[in-house]
């Protein structure tokens, strides 16, 4: 009998789903997300979230291929449709035949994984250049829309580069927070949020930047194809040398404020 | 006069340098300081500019003022043009300004010639003192050799680099003694072996000292203005790969020389640069570097230039034909590697999976093999693509075709003026 599984979304729901799948002997037609969920014909079926069951299944695949775990985890955080079905089929080949197909970088059950992992590894190399923060009195905040959940991947870069400041990067797209404060870093859903204005000091970097980006292209040498194809559009949004006119102009400062009691009240929550 | 302008004279001054990496070392955290170097090998880029080159590093000069009149440069002596100079203290925190603001990989530090060398690089070095000691900087930081500054100072300026460079400028000695009369061979050769030296003592007190202090850990790059003198291809890659052998440069730059100024002695002002032609010098710096050939294999007396119409690899393989085909199944590292259209990542991608299974044509795409290129040189399993019909004339004409649609537009331009 067909049937879909839902889980709560996180990781840990996904693993469970495949510890359900072999419990009860059977394989599901789809896994996804409940938000996500939409009416079909087929049973669907809340698979409930359990960490011990959830280390189980992470533990066993460790235990048959450490590069396996490694797809599996950064799998999970792509865009590829239906990434858990993907990812479910390749732990089931992998328990079926063992971790000899892995080598086989063309196998038609790893790549399209292989491929996601690729483009979401790529999407945080450009984006470890391309974000850009803003100093809101002291603490640096900026913007993603990355099509991939790029932030726990942009964690560790990050924390390195600014050990001793604070700072928050919030993605669009998934509505989720990295935030830094003393040393701890954590990531956490966000529905809501506004960037703050800023004040004079950041609009007079705003400028400088603008006006060092427009300056240091050589005319004679002009390719906007080749700009494009190294640096796609869809990143220009967040990126401070495309913005319009106001952006470099200092708005109401009271706004600040907003944001610098964010990061206080969550960051204590983070342990 | 007001940091916006100096900013804008001072980084239009240094755009026709054509490096900009922040490449070759790996720094992560460090207790009490600002900033890392990029966890990636091939460095950061934080945007790309109007003409598609990766900006990492702040580009700027320290001043455009210069003693010097190099007849191809904006900022000679002899040119009519607004002067600025930064203060050190301006400098530095202008580049944590734009460093905390993720704007940049760290800074990439040139300088015109104030008054001589040496008074030049102490302004330098004081600059990225501040940087380094009062603002705690641990990111990447590139700084320019000038020829004729004292060892000394070179030496100190590589403390608080991770890389150094000196430009060679152009291509041959009487290039220079034309165009550059102030700078000669022997001065810009000295700082590039003192680096080198330096480089690989700093390497043995590592062994011996965990902690001792490293010299330019990035290595040393240069580069080189084509298209201002009459000097062959087969010339400018010989002299590559010297480098790269005497010198162990981590990369030589070219730039295709964009018209600044109105000479007898050079090409008039509009020239178009020749960037087809320095696409297909790094293309071969590329072979130089990663793929085991020698300058020798892909020039010669007979032939002194790249054909414009076809990338070197092809070039190469068009005329070793009885080198193909190569069968993807059986060849090592080094055969996959002069099949045009493998790279070194998919003839990485081949040795892993050719472990697991036989590969099939099919399966090649996937591993990232660019088949209009490849198809023509090699085998799967003894056989090559199905349908596959040439002859070495239309081989050719195959080979031009696949590579046109990714030629820059400017450079289709520049293949009718070649054809021509």
């Amino acid at each position: 009998m067909e049937v879909i599984y839902l889980y709560d979304g996180s990781f840990e729901g996904f693993l469970c789903c495949i510890f359900d799948s072999y419990a009860n002997r059977e394989v599901p037609s789809d896994i996804v997300p409940e938000e996500n969920a939409s009416f079909t014909l087929f049973e669907s079926r809340f698979i409930a979230t359990d960490k011990s069951r959830a280390d189980r299944v992470f533990r066993k695949v460790s235990a048959l291929s450490g590069e396996a775990a490694l797809l599996l985890s950064r799998g999970f955080l792509t865009c590829l449709e239906h990434r858990e079905m993907h990812l479910f089929r390749l732990v089931a080949k992998l328990l079926r035949e063992g971790p000899g197909f892995l080598r086989n970088l063309a196998d038609e059950t790893l790549l399209p994984v292989l491929k996601a992992v690729r483009h979401l590894e790529g999407e945080a190399h450009l984006l470890r250049g391309f974000v850009r923060f803003s100093d809101y009195s002291g603490i640096l905040g900026g913007e993603i829309e990355p099509k991939n959940h790029v932030l726990p991947l942009l964690r560790s870069h990050f924390c390195s580069r600014f050990p001793n400041e604070q700072f928050f990067i919030y993605d669009r797209t998934h509505r989720e927070a990295l935030l830094y404060a003393g040393a701890k870093a954590i990531i956490v859903p966000l529905d809501r949020f506004e960037m703050a204005q800023p004040d004079e000091t950041e609009t007079s970097y705003r400028r400088l930047w603008k006006r060092f980006y427009d300056t240091i292209a050589i005319k004679e040498r002009e390719n906007p194809r080749c700009r494009q194809t190294r640096m796609p559009k869809r990143y220009w949004n967040t990126m401070t040398e495309f913005q319009s006119e106001d952006y470099f102009i200092s708005g109401q400062c009271s706004k600040i404020n907003q944001h610098t009691d964010i990061l206080p009240t969550v960051s204590i929550t983070a342990d | 006069m007001e940091l916006l302008e100096k900013l804008t004279i001072l980084s239009d001054a240094a755009k026709y340098d054509a490096a900009c990496t922040s490449s070759g070392v790996r720094r992560g955290y460090r207790e009490g300081y600002i900033g890392n170097t990029s966890s990636s090998l091939a460095g950061c880029c934080h945007t790309f500019s109007a003409d598609g080159r990766c900006v990492t590093l702040l580009k700027v000069l320290l001043t455009n003022r210069c003693v010097y009149d190099c007849k191809y440069c904006v900022n000679r002596r002899s040119n009519d043009t607004k002067r600025a100079a930064f203060t050190p203290e301006e400098l530095a925190e202008l580049t944590i300004g734009f460093y905390r603001r993720n704007y940049i990989e760290g800074l990439f530090l040139s300088s015109g010639v104030l008054r001589n060398p040496d008074y030049t690089t102490e302004l330098m070095i004081q600059a990225l003192r501040i940087l380094r000691e009062t603002y705690r900087f641990n990111g990447y930081i590139h700084a320019k050799a000038i020829p004729g500054t004292s060892p000394e100072l070179v030496e100190q300026l590589g403390f608080l680099a991770d890389r150094l460079s000196v430009n060679i400028e152009l291509p041959s000695e009487s290039g220079l003694k034309l165009l550059a009369p102030d700078k000669t061979k022997g001065a810009i050769l000295a700082p590039m072996k003192q680096i080198q030296t330096r480089a690989a003592q700093g390497k043995e007190e590592l062994v011996k000292y965990r902690h001792a202090p490293k010299f330019a850990p990035a290595g040393q790059s240069t580069q080189m203005i084509v298209g201002a003198t009459q000097d062959s291809d087969l010339h400018i890659l010989r002299l590559t790969q010297g480098l790269y052998d005497r010198y162990r440069l981590k990369r030589v730059f070219y730039s295709a020389y964009v018209p600044v100024v109105e000479n007898t002695l050079l090409p008039s002002l509009d020239t178009k640069p020749p960037l087809l032609r320095e696409h297909r010098l790094y293309q071969a710096d590329w072979l130089l570097r990663f793929y085991g050939f020698r300058a020798e294999e892909l020039l010669d007396e007979q032939t002194p230039d790249f054909n414009p119409l076809v990338d070197p690899k092809c070039s190469w393989a068009l005329a070793h034909l009885d080198f193909f085909p190569v069968e993807v199944n059986t060849a090592d590292y080094e055969t996959l590697l002069r099949v045009p259209g493998i790279g070194v990542v998919s003839a990485k991608r081949i040795l892993v999976s050719r472990r697991a299974v036989r590969l099939q044509v099919e399966d090649l795409r996937k591993l990232g093999v660019v088949m209009k290129r490849a198809q023509y040189f090699l085998t799967c399993r003894g056989r090559m693509a199905e349908g596959l019909r040439f002859t070495p004339d239309s081989l050719l004409l195959n080979l031009i075709a696949a590579e046109r649609p990714a030629l820059p537009g400017p450079g289709i331009e520049q293949l009718s003026l070649f054809g021509a």
